[in-house]
């Protein structure tokens, strides 16, 4: 039959049929599965029905432990029910997993198969979860494609009907789930037909219900416990069948035939790899290739892995097979061989048959490494070899304990009739949008087959994308990234000097560059190396002055379609009319609904693209004498020039193992030596005007405004253009005061000029500190800055604590991949100015952990000392125990040391133990005599040479007073850490709590928490939540005991640093929940601030310090820091696109839902007040 | 007593009319207004500019953080249902013309006289029964000449009747050098009344923190004056309906309207001041001020104290002006 092509990722094609076959979807956002259950919400939301033509209910959980509950009860309960994840969300999901396989619940879940958390974080694609799924009994169906995972989808849920087990269907995370390819989508009979009407209504029937009581969960002694763990069996044993006639079923009336064990290859193979998920495709792919040259190799691809089919696995092994490489996607440390490999074995093992095959195993792709056709024919060569290498890897460079395989980095297997381009943009100036469309245009209006698939930074501003296309006229099969590209896209100039672009480029590629400089002086102004490659490569080059079409289009930085049009124009895909034709109409459908004016602006952009587009003729010999600079300055440490600078320049896959920290300990202070340069306007300061308050430092995200006083001889050598004037102070009189920006680190957010108060009284346009061109000025300021850095820092015991001083030291979180205009980092940064030197920080996983902690180059800095902000992120959800239990060593420490100490004492003196062991250390200053104190314990013991000794040295530092932070978003604090944030609270420790609290889930792409306000729109909550924020502030004073803060920078500065000093200095434990605006609100961030001011005044946010010591002597532990409402909620929310999108799209819930939001805020704000006012003598009677 | 009047083609009990406010924003206040009396209903203005403006910040703010980082490629739902352009006002023309049977005008104020062309359209397909346009329009460039801005703004009018059926009301300012010769070529252009005057949002000025600040203050009846003399001057040479906004507060003033020539009055400060029952009492007093005075019916009225009409038509030009302002001398 024929059926129409769709062109979407997995994640799209999987959930789609996932929807339409279940009642109830519980979820919860995990990268890579996210787009799954935001489709299914969507969908939800605007009313789509199921096959049986009800809408399912789409709920959120507050983490995918609590999805596995909800999953278990719906599914105990009856309804048809599905989710997704990932990762460690499927980690927190494997004790229901038992359970619903236990009790034999059919049920399908779709994950995208994803790294785990071990020596680092990674988002990205391997097989480490679902592997650590394998014994919960659940049924494992692997897809190696969008069209298989949409396949595969379907037949895991019809399977597991008709034979009860759970099945859990996954995919390589986002190589497949991200990959858009051309696909046919299961006509709604098939699904229909698939989904056996009897076993819905047996399933439905046993559903608890008290009409027809029975019992579930019962707790079984030894005499029945382990015949009813043997009571599945056949269930199981008849599993493979069903799965059988469902892909029988599909393949009958898709033509797409699939088997439990599929083999592709020679049918007279000698050698075979047995391979899952993606990279079967690659492997089949090399396979093919090397059949054609003459050998004989072939390809097992499992995908049915548990119950492992072990006939169909041996009939799918070729008579003339004499060995096996088995490929693992996952790493198991100290294993014998990772699992599928462990499978194979005890497959031949068990049929004690084919003996004489010698296999070995391999692993690969980890966290999404690459792996090509090329590491596909390293492990097809490797069998070859007289003593293959067991246990080996492929695609990286093991000089440690040499197991990887060498790789022909030339080798290239893709037909010349598959069209590749690779594109490099930036994510703002939406080069990935345009390329969907195009491969959209390209796959549905020509006879092409298409696949898309993105690259994206792991920066959260100025971040490049990376678009590989391809296009021909057979189903594409490549998920692997494109080398020998016949189309490359520069859409940013300032990539040619910072990445080895050209390495994409076959020889006599089209090169299309997006240049500032005319097509006259484009060529001159390429830097020498790239000159010579382009004369080498042959390359056609092509210029287009992006920036100025857009500009006239009146499209801002955005030079998607100008530079769209050009790739059509020049590639030839179509004929140029069509192309512009098909470009207006995927303009019109994509920003249709976004507004007329979009689409006009992009139509004047794409016929103006044409006009302005010329080919460059390439000289015969290079013309430049301009050199590529290092990536790294040279006074940089070596670690960072010989592995974070490498990292930089997107060539990380070439670092060998022995370069990689063995255990996840990486320096700190590495992102001074990445300068970025994103800003297009940096903020530069006029002393004229300046009153000095601080505050364009305080708000700054990335720490590239810094204030000093020093001493006036300090200036004495200053480059002629730095600026500074008179300090204003009573205290330090005959100082110079100098705000100076930091031009090359500075996103250009412009927060710092919109909080500024201070203006020109004759050009109130005019601030202390205002934009100006980054071009003009940067060169002049990196001078400036550079000497500003050397200026001695203000005396630290010099500085109160007031919002001034609070910038007048030195940040040691600096220039983070954070949004321009971030509203978490200010907090961070401040936290490190007045804590930096003894702070500790648990970092829950989000975006903090990001920018936090995100390589190549991580924010937290050293001072001149050496010491600086110690990081550390376990996990999401117990960031607030990982943060207990820093504590509790921090103590423990102390402990020993004091221990120590008293042992050391006829060395050290014993007026000097005494001092250190009561010496308080309360303030700054107590806290630096500490310091000096143990410096003189580190002096005596140099020459001591006793165990004693040797063990304070070790302990001693920990004899100074340090500062234990929990740092984490609200999706951490308020949903899945919820209850060790409670614990820790309760537990009465010096641990405090820094919630950064963007009421949304920012990192995953806003959607839901249980902070999120009424009212507001969130993934997950498309149609507005309809329940109220929790309060968290008031659930913790409701301790007691514990430190609570409610602050938001933008409304009162000053409360800010009052508050972290106040919960710093509280001996116990002290929780900040701290207002942070967020580009998940839709708004521009410069009103961040506004914003802000506007929450607290309409009563959203009311700022307040509850601090038990209050208490101690006789007044109100709380103390409300705003006064009560002073204008309506609308007034605040009105201007996010958050609130706004429910206005426009259903007046009269969003309209009710205010209602009730602001009666919320009356009571709220009464309550408080309430609270504020109760004197110590009625706390004292109660 | 007989209010009736005529303005755009409709027969109205009286002339009063609820002008472009808020009001129109929520329908229950549409609903009071017809339980009020009000004779027609005026929609406040679809600003093209504001909808510009929101398209740009989310093109700048929202969604150009799109498509950038892996583990977010958006950060709001879909926005399958997020409708920008004119879709939300002409919702609630629909709405509002299903909740009352008065005449509902809506307003518009366009920037590009494609989208002027184009909303009007959309308008008179969603339900409206006649089109207020609001001919605001600040000249920026010292290039552009006076011609230009009238034509331009005659030029709107033409391609406007050229797009509808709709009867077409034009609400200007008072800013211009000759009122009555653009009128008349409002007239030509084939508008079927004018709309005097049209009340700006006018920067106040924050001398403490030196910014601008937009304000809009509600009128009194003192801003009726230059509205009856240009009423006055109008009525008679023009075919057109002539109606008032900006200062009737009372009946007198309304009065005062009807005397100088306008057909229909538009209410607007008065209503958010003291209520959409305003409405009842205006129509109320005038009525009986009229029976009072034994006026047979507003039509009698219309007019009378026009420059046409009037006794003294020459208290209605320059010369008098300049004479009060002398009289108005600094007091010793």
């Amino acid at each position: 039959m024929t059926q129409s092509l769709s062109i979407k990722d997995a994640n799209e094609a999987v959930a789609s049929v996932a929807y339409r076959l279940c009642e109830t979807v519980s979820i919860y956002p995990i990268t890579p599965s996210s787009p799954m259950a935001e489709h299914c919400d969507e969908w939800s939301s605007q009313g789509k029905p199921n096959l049986w033509g009800v809408v399912p209910e789409v709920t959120q959980m507050q983490s995918e432990g609590g999805v596995a509950g909800a999953v278990h009860g719906a599914l105990l309960g009856g309804t048809l029910t599905t989710t997704f994840t990932a990762s460690q969300g499927l980690l927190l999901m494997i004790p229901n997993m038992y359970k619903i396989a236990g009790e034999l619940l059919p049920f399908c879940m779709h994950v995208t198969a994803r790294s785990l958390a071990t020596q680092g974080l990674s988002i990205f694609g391997d097989h480490s979860d679902v592997m650590a799924c394998r014994q919960t009994g659940f049924a494992m169906l692997a897809s190696n494609s969008v069209q298989e995972a949409h396949d595969l989808a379907a037949v895991a849920h019809a399977a597991t009907l008709k034979c009860r087990v759970p099945f859990m269907h996954f995919f390589d995370g986002f190589r497949t789930s991200h990959e858009i390819n051309t696909y046919q989508p299961l006509p709604e009979e098939l699904l229909k037909d698939l989904m056996d009407e009897k076993a819905i209504s047996d399933f439905r029937k046993r559903g608890m219900s008290p009409d027809d009581p029975f019992i579930h969960g019962t707790a079984q002694n030894p005499h029945v416990y382990f015949q009813g763990r043997e009571a599945c069996n056949p269930f199981y044993h008849a599993l493979p069948e069903s799965v059988t006639c469902a892909m029988k079923k599909l393949g009958e009336v898709t033509g797409r035939h699939y088997s439990l064990v599929d083999y592709s290859g020679a049918p007279d193979a000698d050698r075979v790899v047995v391979v899952m998920g993606s990279g079967a495709e690659t492997c089949e792919q090399a396979a093919a290739w090397l059949n054609q040259y003459g050998e004989k190799v072939g390809v097992i691809k499992i995908r049915l892995y548990r119950p492992f089919p072990l006939e169909a696995f041996l009939d799918a092994i070729p008579a003339t097979c004499k060995s096996i490489a088995v490929l693992d996607r996952t790493k198991e440390p100290g294993c014998l061989g990772e699992p599928l490999y462990q499978d194979v074995i005890t497959a031949l093992a068990q049929a004690n048959e084919r003996r004489e095959i010698k296999v070995i195993g391999g692993r690969y792709g980890l966290g999404s490494k690459e792996f090509s056709p090329a590491m596909a024919k390293a492990v097809f060569d490797n069998l070859k070899a007289k003593e293959p290498k067991a246990g080996f890897t492929v695609g990286i460079i093991d000089d440690v304990t040499n197991t990887s395989l060498p790789i022909d980095e030339d080798f290239d297997l893709e037909s010349p009739e598959v069209f590749r381009a690779v594109f490099f943009g930036l994510g703002s100036d939406g080069t990935v949008g345009a390329n969907k469309n195009s491969i959209k245009i390209i796959g549905e209006e020509t006879d092409n087959y298409a696949q898309a698939y993105f690259v994206y930074d792991s920066k959260k501003s100025g971040a490049m994308t990376v678009s590989h296309l391809r296009f021909g006229p057979k189903p594409i099969q490549a998920p692997y990234l494109i080398k020998n590209a016949r189309f490359v896209g520069c859409h940013q100039w300032q990539f040619m000097r910072q990445y080895d672009l050209l390495k994409y480029a076959a020889e006599n590629a089209v090169f299309l560059l997006n240049s500032p400089y005319g097509p006259e002086k484009v060529w001159d102004h390429l830097p020498r190396e790239v000159q010579e490659t382009m004369i080498r490569k042959n390359i056609q080059l092509y210029s287009i002055d992006a920036y100025q079409v857009a500009k006239q289009a009146g499209m801002g930085g955005r030079t998607n379609t100008i530079m769209q049009t050009c790739f059509f124009a020049i590639s030839g895909i179509l004929p140029k009319d069509e192309a512009i034709a098909q470009i207006k109409k995927a303009i019109q459908k994509t920003y249709g609904k976004k507004g007329e004016s979009i689409v006009k602006k992009n139509f004047d952009a794409v016929d103006a693209a044409v006009a302005n587009l010329y080919e460059i003729p390439l000289s015969a010999s290079p013309t430049s004498d301009d050199l590529i600079p290092a990536t790294v300055a040279n006074a940089a440490p070596d670690f960072v020039k010989n592995i974070t600078a490498v990292m930089m320049r997107g060539e990380g896959d070439r670092l060998p193992v022995s370069a990689i920290p063995v255990d996840g300990c990486w320096p700190t202070d590495t992102a001074r030596w990445e300068k970025r340069n994103i800003a297009t306007e940096i903020p530069i300061w006029d002393p004229e005007i300046c009153i000095q308050c601080g505050k364009c430092a305080m708000i700054c995200p990335h720490a590239t405004i810094r204030a000093k006083y020093y001493p006036e001889d300090a200036a004495a050598d200053a480059p002629e253009s730095f600026r500074s004037t008179s300090f204003r102070s009573r205290n330090n009189p005959g100082n110079l005061f100098t705000i100076q920006v930091a031009p090359e680190d500075c996103t250009g957010c412009g927060l710092c000029v919109t909080i500024c108060p201070a203006k020109d009284k004759a050009n109130p346009r005019r601030k202390a500190i205002n934009m100006e061109s980054h071009e003009e000025n940067v060169a002049r300021e990196r001078e400036n800055y550079d000497f500003f850095l050397d200026l001695p820092a203000p005396p630290r015991a010099e500085l109160s604590l007031t919002v001034k001083d609070s910038q007048l030291r030195e940040p040691l979180f600096e220039y983070s991949g954070a949004c321009a205009g971030c509203g978490e980092t200010p907090y961070l940064k401040l936290l490190s100015q007045l804590f930096g030197d003894r702070l500790i920080i648990a970092n829950a996983t989000g975006c903090s952990s990001i920018y936090g902690g995100n390589l190549p180059t991580t924010p937290y800095a050293k001072n001149a000392d050496g010491r600086g902000p110690v990081w550390a992120n376990s996990l999401f959800e117990d960031n607030a125990e990982f943060g207990y239990g820093l504590r509790l060593a921090t103590d423990r420490k102390a402990v020993i040391a004091k221990h120590f100490l008293k042992r050391c004492s006829t060395e050290l003196g014993d007026n000097l133990v005494r001092e250190i062991l009561h010496a308080p250390q309360q303030t700054e200053e107590q806290i630096f005599a500490q310091r000096d104190r143990v410096s003189v314990v580190r002096n005596r013991l140099k020459t001591v040479n006793s165990p004693d000794a040797r063990a304070l040295l070790d302990l001693a530092d920990f004899l100074v007073k340090k500062s234990v932070w929990c740092v984490g978003g609200d999706g951490w604090a308020y949903d899945i850490g919820f209850g060790g944030l409670d614990h820790v609270l309760a537990c009465g420790r010096n641990v405090n709590i820094l919630v950064l609290d963007t009421e949304v889930y920012s990192n995953t792409g806003g959607q839901s928490s249980k902070s999120t306000p009424l009212a507001a729109v969130a993934k997950f909550a498309a149609g507005g939540k309809a329940t109220p924020k929790k309060d968290l502030g008031m659930i913790a004073m409701g301790y007691g005991n514990v430190f609570v803060a409610s602050v938001a920078m933008g409304a009162k500065d000053s409360q800010v640093v009052q508050a972290m000093a106040e919960a710093e200095s509280y001996d116990g434990p002290s929780l900040i929940i701290a207002y942070s605006h967020c580009i998940a609100h839709g708004y521009n961030l410069n009103f961040g601030p506004e914003q802000q001011k506007k929450a607290v005044a309409s009563g959203h946010w009311p700022l307040y310090r509850y601090d038990p010591r209050r208490t101690f002597t006789g007044e109100p532990a709380l103390k409300l820091d705003s006064p009560a409402p002073k204008i309506p909620l609308r007034e605040y929310i009105e201007n996010e696109v958050r609130y706004r999108m429910l206005m426009n799209s259903e007046p009269d819930r969003a309209a009710e839902l205010l209602r009730q939001a602001q009666e919320r805020v009356q009571e709220k704000s009464a309550r408080y007040q309430l609270l504020a006012s109760a004197g110590a003598d009625n706390t004292e009677e109660n | 007593m007989n209010l009736k009047t005529t303005y755009l083609g409709f027969e109205l009990p009286h002339p009063f009319v609820v002008g472009a406010s808020p009001i129109a924003a929520k329908l229950d206040r549409v609903r009071q207004a017809e339980d009020a009396g009000a004779a027609a209903l005026v929609m406040n203005s679809l600003f093209e500019e504001q909808i510009l403006h929101h398209e740009a910040g989310l093109a700048e703010h929202v969604y150009s953080h799109e498509e950038s980082y892996a583990e977010a490629t958006s950060y709001f739902p879909s926005p399958e249902d997020f409708h920008l352009g004119p879709d939300e006002y002409l919702e609630r023309i629909r709405e509002i013309k299903q909740a009352v049977d008065i005449p509902v005008i809506a307003s518009l104020n366009g920037t590009n006289l494609g989208t002027w062309m184009e909303y009007a359209k959309y308008m008179e397909e969603a339900g409206a029964d006649a089109l207020e346009l609001n001919l605001y329009y600040q000249p920026r460039s010292d290039e552009e000449t006076c011609e230009q801005v009238e034509g331009g703004l005659i030029e709107i009018v033409e391609k406007v009747r050229q797009s509808v059926k709709l009867p077409l009301a034009v609400k200007l300012s008072p800013f211009f050098s000759s009122l009555p010769c653009f009128v008349k070529q409002v007239e030509e252009k084939g508008a079927n009344a004018v709309v005097l005057f049209n009340r700006f949002y006018q920067p106040d000025i924050d001398i403490e923190n030196l910014e601008a600040v937009p304000s809009l203050k509600l009128s009194d009846s003192s801003e009726l004056l230059l509205r009856l003399r240009w009423l006055a001057i109008l009525a008679g040479r023009t075919q057109l309906n002539l109606a008032v906004t900006g200062g009737v507060h009372t009946h007198e003033d309304a009065v005062k309207a009807v005397m100088a020539g306008a057909d229909a009055i538009q209410l607007v400060s008065t209503l958010l001041r003291n209520g959409l029952p305003q409405i009842t009492k205006l129509r109320r007093e005038l009525a009986q001020w009229m029976e009072e005075r034994e006026y047979e019916s507003l039509a009698q009225m219309k007019g009378s104290m026009s420059y046409q009409h009037a006794p003294n038509p020459e208290a209605i030009e320059r010369a008098n002006y300049l004479r009060i302002l002398q009289s108005w001398d600094v007091q010793d």
